[in-house]
């Protein structure tokens, strides 16, 4: 069974549409990078599936459970079940790096200060930034920001993981890291995710199944290998461009 | 006109939810205080500061038309008066205005721009209550307490000005100043006070919390806070006033 089915997703801003009827299934414990140009409303459909934005037209079901109108006491349940990676780590920059995980942590759950930290440190070890637990997120670099907000969309230790441009602005070796990470807990915990992106090198360091995104439908999907072989027009353009630079 | 419209619906919807998430409030008392310290604790130099600055300024500029008509003894009483009625309550309010509001607005516009407040709604906490509600409740709660020390100040600012032109006790002069003055003077423009604090809080919080268009959004909202708290402030005041004479005479 699909953990994530989308069906005939439609969301128009002041009547110019971004998403014209996707279609997309993710199966238990993958990985699925959806692929596209900048623009092409890959940030869109991510909100939609967590209820930040109201799609117009269409399905959402995660884990057989319909997101569209859903209410905001079951919206909530269901978020409780996703960790959310945004594009600029989205920190809350009055807080310390510890707090930014205890935050959310408090607010679900009434722990002990002791296991609270325990989960906290847990979590920042395994995104490597638990000595950096003291710091305010101004005080980190732009890498360190998204290991932090990774570490902080796992305190739930969620089924799925959404990722938002994880390596967007990154140098090449830190995104290389970013995506380890992700592959590491895609792999230790069995996590369903995914990740948007619009690099094709991520995609294929870190997808079990890649789909790609224009003019807002999923136009082709497959593994690397598949797709590098699609006849079809947008997929075989962004490969030409992507892998001669 | 249609989307003013819209806004004011907004507005009143959001006003709305407020007052439906403030039982469950006190479930953030911790963030409640820290936003009571931050409005309350440091606006104390600002208000203060004005509210000296009046009292001293009230005396200076009416003593010499009182001595024309002998009734010099008369003006503590009138700054005590002019100031616990009306004054006080609205520098404090348009200076707090003008602090917290453009904080507020501020700070709640930059949380959503860089989407901290996307972040906490897709964690299932609720925005709404940890960051709207607390400052709304804190500014409510504090506008009473400032104006209380801002009134506290220009009395006293009043007594130093004519203590430099003739020899008048502390004593004589707070005794002369609350004559006239009872708990139906008093009381209700103390009240006022918390609606001008309401709406401080309630705009500056609007404003930032649906804040668009990135760091030119954020400066927007931060200005709008300050002018229309400060325009509404002055609107309030003259339908409290009359309300006040209808009710209380």
């Amino acid at each position: 069974m699909n953990m994530i089915e989308i069906t005939d997703l439609h969301k128009a801003f002041g009547g110019q549409p971004v998403l014209r009827g996707v279609q997309l299934a993710v199966a238990r414990g993958q990985m699925l990078v959806v692929l596209g140009r900048s623009g092409s409303g890959k940030s869109v459909l991510l909100k939609c599936l967590v209820g930040l934005i109201a799609p117009d037209r269409g399905s959402i079901k995660i884990d057989g459970e319909e997101v569209v109108g859903l209410p905001a006491g079951r919206l909530n349940a269901l978020r409780r079940r996703i960790g959310y990676v945004f594009q600029n780590a989205a920190l809350y920059d009055s807080m310390t790096v510890e707090e930014n995980l205890a935050f959310h942590l408090d607010r679900q759950a009434a722990l002990p200060a002791a296991e609270r930290r325990r989960i906290v440190l847990e979590k920042l070890r395994f995104v490597g930034m638990a000595e950096a637990w003291n710091k305010y997120p101004a005080e980190l670099s732009g890498g360190m920001q998204k290991r932090v907000g990774l570490a902080r969309a796992l305190v739930l230790s969620p089924e799925i993981v959404l990722y938002d441009e994880p390596i967007t602005g990154l140098d090449p070796m830190t995104a290389a890291e970013i995506d380890e990470l992700a592959i590491r807990l895609n792999r230790e915990t069995g996590v369903t995710s995914i990740a948007i992106t619009h690099s094709l090198e991520s995609a294929r360091r870190t997808a079990d199944v890649i789909a790609v995104l224009s003019e807002g439908r999923i136009v082709a999907s497959g593994t690397f290998r598949e797709l590098r072989d699609c006849a079809h027009p947008f997929v075989q353009q962004y490969f030409a461009h992507a892998l001669t630079g | 006109m249609k989307r003013f419209f819209e806004n004011i619906a907004r507005f009143i919807l959001f006003c709305g939810r407020f007052f439906g998430c403030l039982w469950r409030t006190r479930e953030d008392w911790r963030e409640t205080l820290r936003q009571m310290y931050e409005i309350g604790a440091k606006s104390i130099l600002l208000v203060g500061v004005a509210g000296l600055a009046i009292g001293m300024v009230l005396a200076m500029q009416t003593s010499s038309t009182l001595a024309r008509f002998g009734g010099q003894s008369l003006l503590p009483s009138m700054i005590a008066v002019a100031v616990l009625r009306e004054i006080g309550p609205m520098i404090t309010a348009l200076v707090v205005a003008g602090r917290v509001g453009a904080g507020i607005g501020a700070e709640l516009g930059a949380m959503r721009v860089t989407e901290q407040i996307d972040a906490m709604e897709v964690a299932a906490l609720d925005p709404f209550r940890y960051l709207v509600a607390t400052r709304l409740l804190a500014t409510v709660l504090m506008l009473p307490l400032l104006t209380v020390y801002a009134n506290a100040l220009a009395l006293f600012g009043g007594f130093l000005a004519m203590r430099v032109e003739e020899s008048i006790s502390l004593k004589l002069y707070f005794d002369s100043a609350i004559r006239f003055l009872d708990f139906r003077t008093v009381l209700p423009a103390l009240a006022k006070t918390a609606v001008f604090g309401f709406l401080i809080g309630a705009i500056a919080t609007f404003l930032g919390y649906h804040t668009s268009g990135g760091t030119h959004g954020v400066g927007r909202s931060a200005m709008l806070a300050v002018v229309l708290a400060s325009l509404l402030i002055i609107v309030a005041d003259v339908i409290l006033v009359k309300l006040t004479l209808i009710f209380f005479g």
